[in-house]
């Protein structure tokens, strides 16, 4: 007999006839496994539901709370360091634009103030230019008186050796203008 | 051959209740037997791993509290799946359910050590039907009266589906009742039959290994092959410990939803 065959053989049909049958179909065990079933489920049961699952419960709820605190807190973070980092790039804005108003001013300031030295420097350059060019010209003029002079007086010499006669000078200066005319 | 075969253990000796201790409790027998004796190891396994899980519980957790808060987790996502967040009323027994199935399931597959009275054999408490009809039986009580309790005479509309047209009034409630008497039977048979199957099949090859060793050096070594099926037949029985468990489980989820939202 092959076990194939032997299962045929306890085959719920006749298991319930006879006495060596399907072990699950002896309704006689019944009660012990019902009674022992209910004490041993129940006690579990309790022990679930009073120490155990609030206890892993509990623990997994904190966990989940401590992490959305942490989260809330990290979002607070990140905006004040947000609002610091604004502070500072404002800071650095004003900081910029004081100091190029600052140099703008000095610029200006350095400007006018060349602008009045040159202004100055000119003036004095013009009144020493127009000093040296009346200087010039008065030099000039009485440099011409004198070499009139000189050419009367060599006139005057160059004629008494020519012709032993003194010219009287208003001849001479007449003459010399005319040829300097001519 | 026959000769050794009628020494050997049958395949359904394994799950004869034997007593180990007879009590009796007002004319009812109430022994203490392997069955009782499993159940409790089971249960007292469970509450080890538990009690692991639980002590010194801690923000950052240890590998058993791991353990512990992954099938705390696997279970309470599976039941709000099935019946939303108000389920969760229900999830104490529906992890218990989880736990005493699987525990005892898996624990049923324990080899037996050789030589112990059959009283102390391995055994699996969900192999026997009249458990299984019993813990199918308390999801439905808690369905009917919860139901009741919640939504009153209004629970009856669970057999009254909405937009049924009124000349098939008559009948689709009588297929409703059938369906929802044959829950608790499928739910039994279901968890009963797989344990019972397994379990039988692993004995029978165990059965075809003793046989042909027994047989002779000829055809001996042909034991290799039915050992090898046991071993691919065990771990199966590991992987259908934890589904029959999960199936049963999610089930009743699924049925206990019905008290929660009985018209659908």
């Amino acid at each position: 007999m092959t076990p194939i065959l032997m299962i045929m053989a306890f085959a719920p049909g006749e298991a319930a006839e006879s006495s060596g049958g399907l072990p699950q179909m002896d309704v006689s065990t019944y009660p012990s496994q019902l009674f022992w079933l209910a004490l041993t489920f129940g006690i579990l049961y309790w022990l679930m539901d009073r120490v155990f699952l609030p206890k892993l419960g509990g623990i997994i709820e904190e966990r989940r709370n401590r992490i959305a605190d942490d989260y809330d807190k990290a979002a607070e973070f990140k905006r004040e360091a947000g609002e610091a980092e604004e502070a500072y790039r404002k800071a650095l804005a004003d900081a910029r634009a004081k100091a190029a108003s600052i140099a703008a001013e000095t610029r200006a300031s350095l400007d006018e103030e060349i602008a009045g030295m040159q202004a100055d420097m000119d003036e004095t350059l013009n009144q020493q230019i127009a000093a040296a060019e009346a200087r010039i010209a008065q030099m000039q003029t009485a440099a011409e008186a004198k070499v009139r002079e000189a050419a009367i007086e060599t006139t005057k010499a160059v004629v008494q050796v020519l012709i032993d006669e003194q010219p009287d000078d208003a001849a001479v200066k007449n003459a010399i203008e005319a040829a300097q005319a001519s | 051959m026959t000769a050794v075969l009628a020494t050997l253990a049958g395949p359904m000796e394994q799950f004869e209740i034997l007593d180990i201790i007879h009590l009796d409790l007002a004319g009812v027998n109430i022994s203490f037997t392997n069955a009782s004796l499993w159940m409790l190891i089971s249960v007292v396994a469970v509450s080890v791993f538990m009690f692991a899980a639980t002590n010194r519980a801690q923000m950052v957790p240890g590998k058993m509290q791991s353990a512990g808060e992954s099938l705390y987790q696997f279970i309470a996502d599976m039941l709000r799946d099935a019946c939303g967040s108000e389920g969760m009323r229900f999830f104490p027994y529906i992890f218990t359910l989880f736990m005493f199935i699987f525990s005892c399931n898996l624990l049923g597959l324990w080899p037996t050590i050789p030589g112990l009275p059959y009283a102390l054999h391995t055994f699996t408490p969900t192999s026997h039907i009249i458990v299984t009809f019993a813990l199918a039986m308390v999801t439905i009580t808690i369905l009917l009266v919860y139901g009741f309790y919640k939504n009153g005479i209004g629970f009856l509309k669970l057999f009254v589906p909405s937009g049924v047209p009124w000349w098939l009034l008559w009948l689709i409630p009588l297929i409703e009742i059938v369906s929802f008497i044959s829950r608790p039977i499928s739910l039994a048979i279901r968890l009963f039959a797989n344990m019972l199957a397994g379990h039988m099949i692993l004995k029978i090859f165990a059965g075809f290994i003793t046989a042909l060793l027994a047989a002779g050096p000829m055809v001996g070594w042909l034991a290799i092959f039915p050992f090898l099926g046991n071993v691919a037949l065990f771990l199966l029985e590991l992987l259908v410990a934890f589904l029959q468990a999960y199936v049963f489980a999610i089930l009743s989820s699924v049925y206990l939803n019905d008290a929660l939202h009985p018209s659908h």
